[in-house]
């Protein structure tokens, strides 16, 4: 059974580039909304690309700007320059 | 000529120069002597360089971030100040929950920067050692902004004024409190599954999202604020949890019974002391977002099933007793609730029974359990409160030993039957409200022993004399405005009088 990898993001106007992108990036991920917040889950493997959220801002997106509006994660993380990566089994 | 650009080095480099770059191995003290804490709990490090952090953060861009965090965090502090943000939350009631928060969680945010500085001393690894002492800083940011924000409800409403006091004396409160001193009096690897593994990674979910989550839907603009600033910096904590029980896991194979016995007591332990979250939002919440078995089911079923399933290669297994935990979640914030209702004078927020609009969704939220087992309760208090006979419980309850709750709990399988267990330990009969909290007392008898449990004490003539003016005194509670019922305080006064206002400019 493939585990659930899950991200929740503040639901604002700093969060939501971030938030597209990811829909955008993992056609799998399953975005359910609560006051406040976001919570997205994907199965296996969730991944935010910094190219996606910079052509949406129109600046270069660091991921580790990810820290200002992450709420909560589910799954093994792996973070570099072009993008943060969740998964199981890593 | 211009020179040639320098080239930049990326997050992994980076990473490597900050911190593992920064260590060095001690020549004229032995490693042993100078970090004496991370080897007497038995747990065995080959290599403490096979250690990495997911998110690589360095101390430069921790800095960064963090102070953009409390930018914009005080911005919106110092606004819902301005603007008397009080008087848009959705119920006076809501406030109850905020002061089970600050007497309840913040003390332990203090604890735990506390002991995470202890740590960022201590442990021998280098990467973990960066970790503990920026979550010891976080840890610190959270208590004060917990309290910076909250102190704006503390000029209007009852029962925050003494919160550091109570959470040193308070019955309930003990909980809480014993719950992480018993972490912090634990080995430094203990400590990490207690409170970075079972605790962030497992359990804490639960707790800030949907309490931060139920403060946007009430209106307590303050709250979602700290609280979301605050969980950005838990994610983080979240990683050191699942790395230190990877790491453990992966560096020899001796650790696992020992790793696994932490795990199942600090899951059984945060699954109690959860209980009090699972009655504010089941309770405590004018609007409701979600009950507490739907959160159990997305946070514990759900995420906690995809995480042991990919910690099973490793040989850990699920948490002893989670499939108990799981069926009490059908059952304990009622429980909770009632015990509160009926020691409503000796607490430090108010309390009240559900509306018939409440009963409703708690039907709807607990098919299996509400309508039979609880609803019948509180109808039944409903009823005396009307004929003006209210019940107070003016029994002082035997606690558990471990949990140091109440024995309100019932047995697994059995809703009408209140669990009781015990054991001796050197001639002395100790109790517990189930086998989870007995196995940790069994496993060690030593330390749980010499609980300080609230009703004994207040039996044994330590907390301020031998009656409840006496005790509440003790606690620095207000009688008659910090405890008893919601419906006549002097915060259900001042609101009405708030709201009447509100209706003349209306009109």
């Amino acid at each position: 059974m493939a585990g659930i990898v899950s991200i929740t993001l503040q639901n604002n106007d700093e969060a939501r580039p971030v938030i597209e992108s990811i829909l955008e990036d993992n056609p799998s991920a399953n975005a359910n909304y609560m006051p406040g917040a976001v919570k997205i889950d994907c199965p296996e493997r969730l991944v935010v690309k910094a190219e996606s959220v910079s052509e949406r801002i129109g600046r270069d997106w660091d991921p580790q700007e990810i820290h200002l509006t992450i709420v909560s994660m589910g799954g093994s993380l792996d973070e570099d320059d072009e993008e943060l990566v969740l998964s199981w089994g890593a | 000529m211009t020179p040639p650009r320098k080239k930049k080095m990326n997050l992994k480099q980076r990473y490597a120069l900050m911190t593992r770059g920064l260590d060095w191995e001690t020549s004229y003290q032995k490693m042993d002597d100078v970090f004496p804490y991370d080897t007497f709990e038995g747990i065995k490090i080959t290599d403490w360089s096979k250690w990495e952090d997911p998110f690589r953060l360095t101390m430069d861009a921790y800095w960064k971030y963090q102070g953009e965090k409390e930018r914009k965090l005080y911005a919106v502090l110092d606004s819902f100040a301005q603007n008397n943000g009080q008087l848009g939350i959705s119920d006076a009631r809501y406030v109850n929950a905020i002061k089970l928060f600050l007497t309840g969680v913040t003390p332990l945010e203090y604890q735990a920067h506390r002991h995470f500085a202890h740590l960022g001393r201590h442990i021998r690894g280098v990467g973990p050692r960066v970790a503990a002492q920026m979550q010891s800083l976080d840890e610190l940011r959270h208590a004060q902004t917990q309290i910076h924000t909250i102190s704006h409800y503390n000029k209007y409403f009852d029962g925050f004024a003494e919160f550091p006091h109570m959470h040193d004396r308070v019955w309930y409160l003990s909980v809480p409190k014993s719950f992480f001193d018993d972490a912090c009096t634990a080995g430094p690897f203990e400590f990490f599954t207690a409170i970075s593994f079972a605790f962030e990674y497992v359990l804490t979910n639960l707790l800030f999202v949907p309490f931060m989550s139920g403060a946007a839907y009430n209106g307590d603009l303050a709250t979602v604020t700290f609280g979301f600033s605050a969980q950005s910096d838990e994610a983080r904590h979240m990683t050191l949890g699942i790395e230190v029980i990877k790491f453990m896991l992966e560096q020899h194979p001796d650790n696992l019974p020992i790793v696994q016995k932490w795990v199942d007591k600090w899951f059984w332990r945060g699954h109690k002391m959860l209980g009090l979250v699972a009655m504010m939002m089941d309770y405590m919440l004018p609007k409701r977002i979600m009950s507490w078995k739907e959160a159990w089911e997305i946070y514990f079923t759900e995420a906690g099933g995809a995480l042991f399933e990919d910690l099973s290669r490793y040989g850990l297994r699920v948490p002893k007793y989670a499939d108990i935990a799981t069926e009490e979640a059908e059952h304990i914030s009622h429980q909770n609730w009632a015990i509160f209702y009926q020691y409503t004078q000796a607490a430090g927020f108010h309390t009240w029974l559900p509306t018939d609009e409440e009963m409703a969704w708690l039907s709807e939220k607990y098919p299996n359990t509400f309508d039979k087992y609880y609803r019948p309760r509180f109808e039944m208090w409903r009823e005396m409160e009307a004929k003006g006979e209210r019940f107070y419980n003016n029994a002082l309850p035997q606690l558990c030993q471990t949990c140091q709750i109440p024995m309100g709990y019932t047995e697994p399988g059995d809703p009408t039957k209140i669990g009781f267990r015990s054991t001796e330990y050197k001639g002395e009969r100790y109790h517990f409200c189930s086998d989870g909290c007995k196995d940790i007392f069994e496993n060690e008898p030593e330390k749980f022993a010499q609980a300080w449990l609230p009703v004994h004490q207040i039996f044994q003539g330590n907390c301020g004399g031998a009656d409840l003016g006496d005790v509440l005194k003790w606690y620095h509670m207000d009688n008659g405005a910090d405890n008893l019922d919601y419906s006549g305080s002097p915060d259900q006064q001042q609101w009405d009088a708030w709201q009447a206002a509100r209706k003349k400019v209306a009109n």
